[in-house]
């Protein structure tokens, strides 16, 4: 978690929102910085999470999770975070039938398939536990990234499903939070990414998007980001807040600073 | 050799982040480096399997490309468990090359091979791979190669910015004692010996066609599917992932992959823009890719994405895909003949560098590079302007230095563009330019406008020849 970004957002992990869709945006440069960021942000604010990670293997963010002092390892042996690794789990799921479906099922479909089996993970997944035990706060779902879905083969409508599902589920009946990482083709003319963006732009209440300079590469402002608080439910009668910063990446942290306030510049 | 012993599972070394403690789950992200604790390091981990070494950023294993130039533009080495795909140039002939340099590699280094293609026998490809040049008579080759470039200014020492020839040049010679990263005579073939001394697996697919499979019909390809298949069996029966713990020697294996996603494979995707199958690509990407992060391997792809017309599978493949490397070749375009680039066979374009196990990656801040392919070496270098007279663009290249403005980004070609973010650059950028305009009306070559950064459409200087810059014989000082 990010010091300087928790200030820019507001929060902190003691007293984090509940029931919020949270979307992750980014274009032309690599936003899994803030996956790393909402992921050891929400395992600080004991919260229990589901984390569908379809990019990168396990010992990938737990190495980055440990710079940014959250083990995963350890959270996941108490049962505080459940850990979906996308890669490994499709070398199983392509080449040897399961006997139960299995989250990724669609991998083995022909055509194009839906969601259901990972949902049901999922809400299998953040159920309240019983009686007794360490009671979590509010469950989290965390995907990274749901861009994928659309090349193995899914439909943008069937990832909006899913999102909407896993949205009552989480968000309503339990008053957990989703933070979903999409990409964003920009000029690519992806035209089932743009309808999966901005689809969930419209749903969501926080979009943090991660965006390259426009003036090209620099070796000592990595990018932009601009945050976006909206109200979903409510009408648009008062304005949307907005923000914009520029970032540079560390070895352990981000630093934010605003537009043209760069320290290698001052 | 590489005398490994197995780490052991249930060592509970507390500081370590070797491989998990259930049975097949070796990844090939491990952790390697001095642990602060200090506890008994006993258990030898994977750095010591011949031709690869740990980066020195964040641990991880890397396998040498091939070539040395590409080794240092990507931060060290290829990952492994990690693709790297090569955006095939118009008529295949560099990035074959390419290709072939990563095989070269692999069986110099001992590793076990697994070559696929569609087009030709893997056979043939591995009788044409080059020469290695061994360390004894390849510094004196190696000599002779550079003495004939060298024009006769060169070797005139900076007069005002004589510190900057103390900066260290990209490195473009055979180092004399690395065992990682070698460097080949691309005009002869490896010797017959080597190659048959070394393990391989060839994927030929015109033969596989009739066999039969066992995955049922998804919606990949047939050519994909058997690929896919048949690159599991090797894994999993050789003991790549792990399965098999009785094998004491640890190895790599390296696939290489010719020109996925032409027609040969069955993929209609380079075909027309609105294809059936548009998913097979991609899913065969991700399905590789659990693959390799499983294993003990590194897989290179050439791919012929200058066929494929549909943009957003290009952004799909790339964002599927760790590495990205593109080369452009001048053969056949009108760079060919353009001044400009007379001394160069093409640039080649980083597009992709994946941040493993960290939120930073090694990142060169030159972004305009470009190849040549001498007699036995192939080396990429900064885009340097051809020879133009006089000394004053020197002085906006060591601005570029002090200041540090943003070279050109990936898409654009080499341009100057003033940051909206940094003033200070700006100012001394106009400066330069206005100064100098005069100059530039001398040259007679028409050469083609871009709009900003007009000044350095001209043909510059050679700037950077051998890494030396020409002397400054103006007298602008350099601003503080």
């Amino acid at each position: 978690m990010f010091p300087e970004l928790n200030n820019l957002l507001n929060t902190t992990p003691d007293r984090a929102e509940q029931g919020k869709l949270t979307l992750l945006c980014d274009a032309k440069t690599d936003g899994s910085f803030l996956v790393h960021h909402f992921l050891s942000f929400y395992l600080k604010a004991n919260c229990k999470v589901c984390f569908v990670a379809l990019i990168q293997s396990f010992s990938h963010y737990n190495i980055v999770g440990q710079k940014l002092g959250v083990s995963l390892t350890a959270a996941r042996e108490c049962g505080q975070l459940v850990f979906l690794e996308g890669l490994k789990s499709s070398v199983d799921v392509f080449f040897r039938a399961q006997a139960a479906p299995h989250p990724l099922q669609f991998l083995r479909e022909a055509d194009a398939g839906n969601l259901q089996p990972l949902y049901e993970f999922v809400r299998e997944a953040l159920k309240p536990v019983g009686d007794g035990q360490a009671a979590w706060r509010c469950p989290v779902l965390l995907v990274d990234d749901l861009s994928v879905l659309l090349s193995l083969g899914l439909g943008a409508v069937a990832v909006l499903d899913f999102v909407h599902y896993c949205r009552v589920a989480v968000c309503w009946e339990r008053k957990g939070n989703i933070v979903a990482l999409v990409h964003d083709s920009g000029d690519a003319e992806d035209e089932e990414n743009d309808i999966l963006l901005n689809g969930l732009s419209h749903q969501s209440h926080l979009i943090l998007r991660a965006e390259g300079l426009a003036t090209g590469f620099c070796r000592d402002v990595h990018g932009q980001l601009r945050v976006l608080w909206r109200t979903p439910s409510q009408p648009a009668a008062q304005r949307d807040r907005s923000l914009t910063y520029q970032y540079k990446i560390q070895d352990k942290s981000v630093s934010f600073f605003a537009k043209g306030m760069s320290p290698a510049v001052l | 050799m590489a005398a490994v012993a197995t780490c052991g599972t249930g060592a509970g070394s507390t500081g370590s982040i070797a491989a998990a403690a259930s049975k097949n789950n070796v990844t090939s992200f491990q952790r390697k480096g001095p642990r602060a604790s200090g506890t008994d390091s006993g258990c030898s981990r994977l750095v010591s399997i011949a031709g690869t070494r740990p980066s020195v950023r964040n641990g991880q294993l890397l396998v040498s490309t091939g070539l040395p130039a590409l080794d240092q533009l990507l931060g060290g080495g290829l990952a492994v468990g990690t693709v790297l795909l090569i955006e095939e140039d118009k008529y295949n002939i560099y990035s074959s090359l390419v290709f072939k340099y990563f095989l070269a590699e692999g069986i110099i280094n001992g590793h076990t091979l697994l070559v696929a293609s569609a087009k030709e026998d893997p056979a043939d490809i591995l009788q044409e791979l080059p020469a290695p040049l061994l360390d004894d008579n390849c510094k004196k080759d190696f000599d002779e190669d550079v003495c004939n470039d060298k024009t006769p200014d060169s070797n005139i020492k900076m007069k005002i910015a004589w510190r900057y020839q103390l900066l260290p040049k990209m490195e473009s010679g055979p180092v004399s004692s690395s065992r990682f990263g070698h460097y080949y005579d691309a005009s002869k073939r490896m010797p017959q010996e080597l190659i048959e001394a070394s393990k391989w697996h060839g994927f030929f697919f015109p033969e596989k066609l009739s066999s039969t499979l066992n995955i049922e019909s998804c919606s990949l390809t047939h050519g994909y599917r058997k690929l896919l298949q048949f690159i599991q069996n090797v894994i999993y029966e050789e003991g790549f992932d792990g399965s098999s713990p009785q094998k004491k020697q640890k190895n790599i294996l390296r696939i290489g992959i010719q020109s996925l996603g032409s027609p040969l494979w069955g993929d209609d995707i380079c075909c027309t823009e609105n294809c059936d199958n548009s998913h097979s690509l991609t899913k065969f990407l991700y399905v590789l890719r659990g693959l390799l992060r499983t294993s003990l391997s590194a897989c290179i792809i050439t791919m012929p994405t200058h066929l494929i017309q549909n943009k957003a599978v290009i952004a799909r493949v790339t964002n599927l895909s760790d590495t990205v490397v593109g080369l452009e070749s001048f053969i056949g375009s009108e760079r060919e003949t353009n001044p400009l680039y007379k001394d160069y066979h093409g640039l080649i374009h980083i597009r992709q560098i994946p941040r493993l196990n960290n939120l930073i990656y090694d990142v060169s801040d030159v972004k305009d590079l470009a190849f040549k392919l001498k007699r036995k070496l192939f080396t990429i270098e900064h885009f340097a302007w051809s020879h133009c007279s006089g000394g004053a663009f020197q002085v906006i290249a060591i601005i570029t230095r002090v200041t540090g403005l943003p070279v050109c980004n990936r898409t654009s070609p080499p341009t100057f563009q003033p940051p909206s973010h940094l003033t200070h650059g700006t100012q001394v950028l106009h400066l330069a330019a206005t100064a100098f305009a005069s100059r530039l009306v001398r040259h007679s070559e028409p050469l083609k406008q871009t709009g900003s950064g007009r000044i350095l459409q001209a043909a510059g200087p050679r700037l950077w020849h051998d890494g030396r810059r020409q002397e400054a014989p103006g007298l602008l000082a350099i601003p503080p």
